[in-house]
């Protein structure tokens, strides 16, 4: 299961539907080893096509190190489908390199209907968990 | 002469699980071949028959060795080579 805050869930939607036609791309990133997905980061889609996203690899760099120096890694990793189903792709499997990540993925198919699924990609293998939208992540326990 | 070279997760299982390791070579294609040789299966996660592989990224200090000279990239004792895989993917096949 992956537990997002309403305005995280709400921000990868608006992004989503903002770069439709393209497939939009980030992370929301949380302190490691906490599986708390607290920090919204949208990135640019440095391939701006509608069926493929990569991170600028300059972009990549200065993510990871921001992360580095914050003590997170990205707990979930979103992309955005624009005319078919949220479901990872082959592509989607082949080059999913986080193990621990959640890989959101929000379709952008129905311009009416919002559809957002989680997913853990492990080895090739691809496993759905259910979202829970929350209006606020619990505070954490001292 | 050492490099340090920060080891993303996925591929932590090459090097007992340490998230970063000391390497030395006079070009990355060197420094490569000293991981190889302490880290056995690693270059060929880095490095295919065309050069370093597409959706692998590979920073000298802080610049994306594309820009530089790939694999002929010289390197200096006391650099630090970072290597994280694309984030990548989509709905082509």
């Amino acid at each position: 299961m992956i537990v997002l805050a309403k305005d995280v869930y709400d921000a990868m939607v608006a992004h989503a539907r903002r770069d439709h036609p393209d497939e939009a791309c980030g992370v929301v990133a949380g302190p490691e080893g906490s599986d708390r997905a607290e920090r919204f980061v949208a990135m640019v889609n440095a391939a701006r096509s509608p069926t493929f996203y990569e991170f600028d690899s300059g972009d990549l760099l200065r993510l990871y190190r921001d992360m580095d120096d914050r003590g997170e890694v990205p707990v979930v990793i979103y992309h955005s489908h624009t005319a078919t189903e949220a479901y990872p792709s082959r592509t989607d499997i082949s080059y999913a390199s986080e193990p621990e990540a959640h890989y959101v993925l929000v379709s952008t198919a129905d311009p009416l209907v919002e559809s957002v699924r989680s997913f853990r990609i492990v080895d090739g293998v691809v496993t759905e968990e259910e979202v829970h939208v929350v209006p606020t992540l619990d505070p954490k326990t001292p | 002469m050492a490099v340090e070279v920060r080891i993303p997760t996925i591929l932590r299982t090459y090097t007992g699980g340490a998230k970063a390791v000391s390497a030395s070579g006079s070009s990355l294609r060197e420094l490569i071949d000293d991981l190889e040789a302490q880290h056995a299966g690693l270059r060929d996660r880095l490095v295919d028959d065309k050069g370093l592989r597409r959706f692998v990224n590979v920073y000298l200090n802080d610049e994306d060795v594309r820009f530089l000279g790939g694999l002929d990239t010289p390197v200096s004792d006391g650099d630090a080579v970072t290597i994280l895989p694309a984030v990548a993917g989509g709905s082509r096949a």
